[in-house]
């Protein structure tokens, strides 16, 4: 297994350079400069700026000097935060965005996940098809729809919770953002349980089972539930990546300093640094997660780990 | 396995936490805070990119900055220009020698006296190539300042000199009358060596910046809020009336309003364009539109046809807009109507108009077609042209409004392209595939030299690609006048022979919107849309 996740990590380091390759030119492609405004800067002025942040030299030239940083752990100053490096930046919002986000998965899993087995062990019940119906609802309605809804409800009308995000309104700035995140998740995590447990219970080992005389939760517990969910597992590697890095959208509406909003505003505003910094992060959680997923899967499905 | 149970036991762990913090919150919505102390809750709609003075460069950098620190000039709530760090000045008979006296009771943060050395050493700094400010061309009139900021004297070099502890002497290349304003600039505030050279760029970070305003810089937490406290050293601290302030970063207008409906803030940056007029019903005291000193405009390609040497083009397009019905139907903020290019309100000014400002809706229509038609179009022959703005909802539907008043009234086809800001200020710098595109000002001091330098041919910004030497022969007349009157006057004539020309389709004139909590007191309005937090007062319920 140890020598297998090296062997995975090493054979990261190509895709990771190519990445980093492609970010690099495509952000330098974009038009317009991270130091462009209407407001035009006088020739000499645009010179001492450009100059003290070396994009005077050749694009060659700057990628050197971007990866020799990059080896030595520096992702270079931030061109928008001016009194920033970009490992600050990414330092200090990355674990908002992580502590959002695992609470935000937690919730998903644990309300999805029992959903979903409920739904698939009465199957075409009344309550399944309330529970898909709900479930669609979920998935299609956006969240920046949900969640001014949201804040409208419990914080401007019944002024429950805080709107928005403030050190001073304590834990309870945490709800409103966490059930955002979570909403469309819990939807998600329902349907492919629901769907991975239908599979599982028609399978022949669970007819087997059943032909033995094993109780419902017997055969759940110890036959079903295990295979069940292999695909939500897949789901989850890419989704515990997106729910971590941030949501964009949650975080401009609550006002929260995390890693979502951060990075599309590094775009808007050609923070080269920046945007490079916060793709070289998004790109390893990926390969990280990916991996993780792998070894789960062995775990959990023996055939695979014989393979 | 074991691991599989291990991940189990995380998730439960982690539905625990989750319940805990349920159950803490559900009771405590309010942090605690003690009574006693007042704190101002307001809102920056863009993040600062720095708060050294000589890196910022936004206006919402600025709003901290001037919390924080002090200029030798500064301004009262309602907009008057006032003494600030200097107690007073005198101006040489030749209008290019300003000697100001420093307040001698004046301290830092730290509780150092501030001297005037200190401000000659923040001077050369935003000079000195080595610091790359953004606004080194704050103080490009003094003497030197130019050739320091091109690297070809030191900063040493630079007019400025301090004449004993609080006499400070500043020599001007020439006559500069708004020089007072653009010294209440933060990036003319003062600094404190010592901090400056031991910490470097580091130096204007919460902990150890060293400054000298009302308040000083306790926190920034990016992304959401800059933290401010009470100056106790700031010489006249017993004039501030709120302890702490707190600048919170909201970027969406719609997330600012609804704080600032569940109470969490005192005065918002803005107020959304769909939801002002429910505000003006619902809460019509606390609702601030006023004059502001920035202008929206169409900006045209003058290097290129059709509008290169096509003044009359020019004018039928700018006659044939309904510019009443655009600030009042399409924008509805209050904006004012613009027939000219300085905005109403800039001291000692007479904005002018242009000449045909008064006519009827209907002779105005009549005469934009006979000129467009004397330029060279017709129905047969229809202007064919495209019209960029950047991605806004607001910045669409007035394109949309004058591409249907361009059609109905001239015939003219208009092509409407949507670009990123960045992508559009490329092609408007590169100047080789716009036509018309829309375009701003926001004046830097209040004098009418802000917005009339744009259009100079030598000023960077002008990206029109406009020349006109009798413009600026009356810009550089007006430039040598030290008696205020005369000056006036010939800045008046140069907007007029701007105006006659039509380089640029003015459309309106800006407003500043803030929602003002009842409870905070001595909000002033004024057309720079400063608002220092030392001159506001919270007043407690009884």
């Amino acid at each position: 297994m140890l020598r297998y996740a090296s062997m995975r990590i090493i054979g990261a380091i190509p895709t990771l350079l190519l990445v980093i390759v492609i970010a690099f030119l495509m952000v330098h492609a974009a038009p317009g400069g991270p130091f462009d405004a209407e407001r035009v800067l006088p020739p000499d002025i645009e010179r001492n700026i450009t100059h003290a942040y070396h994009l005077d030299e050749s694009l060659p030239q700057q990628f050197q000097r971007y990866l020799r940083g990059l080896l030595h752990g520096d992702l270079g100053p931030s061109y928008r935060y001016r009194d920033y490096s970009v490992s600050e930046l990414i330092g200090k919002a990355l674990p908002l965005s992580i502590w959002l986000g695992s609470l935000a998965m937690s919730v998903a899993l644990l309300l999805g996940v029992a959903a979903g087995l409920l739904a698939a062990l009465q199957k075409n019940t009344f309550f399944d098809r309330l529970l898909t119906g709900v479930a669609m609802i979920g998935i299609s309605v956006p969240i920046f729809v949900v969640a001014p809804l949201l804040v409208l409800a419990f914080a401007v009308h019944l002024n429950w919770l805080p709107a928005g995000w403030s050190s001073s309104s304590g834990l309870s700035r945490y709800l409103l953002p966490v059930f955002a995140l979570a909403l469309p998740q819990i939807a998600y995590i329902a349907r492919i349980t629901r769907g991975g447990m239908i599979e599982a219970m028609s399978s022949d080992f669970v007819r087997t089972a059943r032909a033995q005389g094993l109780g419902t939760v017997s055969i759940v517990r110890y036959h079903a539930l295990k295979p069940a969910m292999l695909p939500l597992l897949s789901y989850m590697g890419p989704a515990i990546v997106g729910i971590l890095t941030g949501s964009v959208v949650v975080e401009q509406i609550f006002g929260i300093p995390g890693l979502g909003r951060l990075f599309v505003l590094a775009a808007l505003n050609r923070d080269y640094t920046l945007v490079l910094g916060i793709v070289i992060l998004y790109a390893v959680l990926i390969i990280l997660f990916n991996l993780l997923v792998d070894i789960l899967y062995g775990l959990l499905d023996p055939r695979i780990r014989k393979r | 396995m074991s691991r599989t149970s291990d991940n189990n036991g995380a998730g439960w762990r982690n539905c625990l936490l989750l319940c805990t913090l349920l159950a803490l919150s559900a009771g405590g919505c309010a942090g605690p805070g003690d009574a006693a102390v007042t704190v101002l809750q307001r809102t920056l709609g863009v993040e600062p990119e720095s708060l050294d003075y000589h890196k910022a460069r936004t206006k919402q950098a600025g709003d901290v900055q001037r919390d924080i620190g002090e200029g030798l000039t500064g301004y009262s709530a309602t907009g008057e220009l006032l003494a600030a760090a200097a107690q007073s000045w005198e101006l040489s008979e030749d209008g290019r020698q300003y000697t100001f006296t420093l307040r001698p009771e004046s301290r830092w943060s730290n509780g150092a006296t501030v001297t005037a050395a200190h401000f000659v050493y923040s001077f050369r700094r935003l000079v000195d190539p080595r610091t790359a400010a953004f606004y080194a061309q704050s103080l490009a009139d003094i003497e030197n300042a130019a050739e320091i900021i091109a690297g070809e004297l030191s900063p040493q070099s630079l007019g400025v000199e301090a004449s004993g502890d609080f006499e400070l002497i500043v020599r001007l290349r020439q006559p500069v009358p708004y020089f007072l304003s653009l010294l209440s600039h933060p990036s003319t505030f003062p600094l404190h060596p010592p901090a400056v050279e031991a910490l470097g760029d580091e130096h204007a970070r919460p902990g150890s910046f060293v400054s000298n305003g009302a308040y000083k810089l306790d926190a920034w937490e990016v992304g959401s809020v800059i933290e401010l406290s009470r100056n106790e050293y700031y010489r006249a601290d017993d004039e501030t009336a709120i302890d702490k302030v707190r600048h919170h970063i909201i970027t969406e207008a719609q997330a600012e309003l609804n704080r600032y409906r569940a109470g969490e803030l005192d005065i918002t940056a803005n107020i959304p364009q769909e939801s002002l007029q429910a505000m003006r019903e619902q809460r019509p005291d606390e609702v601030r539109v006023a004059p502001y000193l920035g202008n929206y405009f169409y900006g045209l390609n003058l290097t290129r046809p059709p509008f290169a040497g096509n003044a009359k083009l020019r004018q039928a397009l700018s006659m044939a807009i309904d510019r009443e019905a655009i600030t009042e139907k399409v924008t509805g903020r209050g904006e004012t109507p613009a027939y000219g290019w300085v905005p109403p309100g800039v001291a000692q000014y007479e904005s002018p108009q242009f000449p045909w400002a008064g006519m009827s809706a209907e002779e105005r229509h009549a005469e934009a077609r006979r000129l467009y038609r004397d330029a060279g179009y017709s129905e047969e022959k229809p202007l064919q042209i495209e019209l960029r703005y950047n991605t806004s909802e607001s910045h669409k539907r007035i394109a949309l409004a004058i591409e249907s008043m361009w059609r109905v009234v001239l015939g003219v086809k208009t092509d409407l392209i949507n670009e990123e800001f960045q992508v559009l200020l490329s092609h408007i710098r590169a100047q080789e595939i716009t036509e018309v595109y829309v375009s701003s000002w926001l004046g830097d001091y209040n004098d009418a030299h802000t917005f009339l330098h744009l259009l100079e041919s030598d000023s960077p910004s002008n990206m029109f690609g406009y020349r006109n030497e009798e413009y600026d022969a009356q810009m550089r007349r007006a430039a040598t006048k030290t008696d205020p009157y005369t000056r006036q006057l010939f800045l008046e004539e140069a907007e007029r022979v701007l105006l006659a020309d039509h380089p640029v389709i003015p459309i309106y004139f800006r407003v500043s919107k803030h929602l003002v909590n009842p409870r905070i007191q001595g909000w002033g309005d004024n057309v720079l849309d400063y608002h220092y937090s030392q001159h506001l007062r919270i007043s407690l319920p009884d």
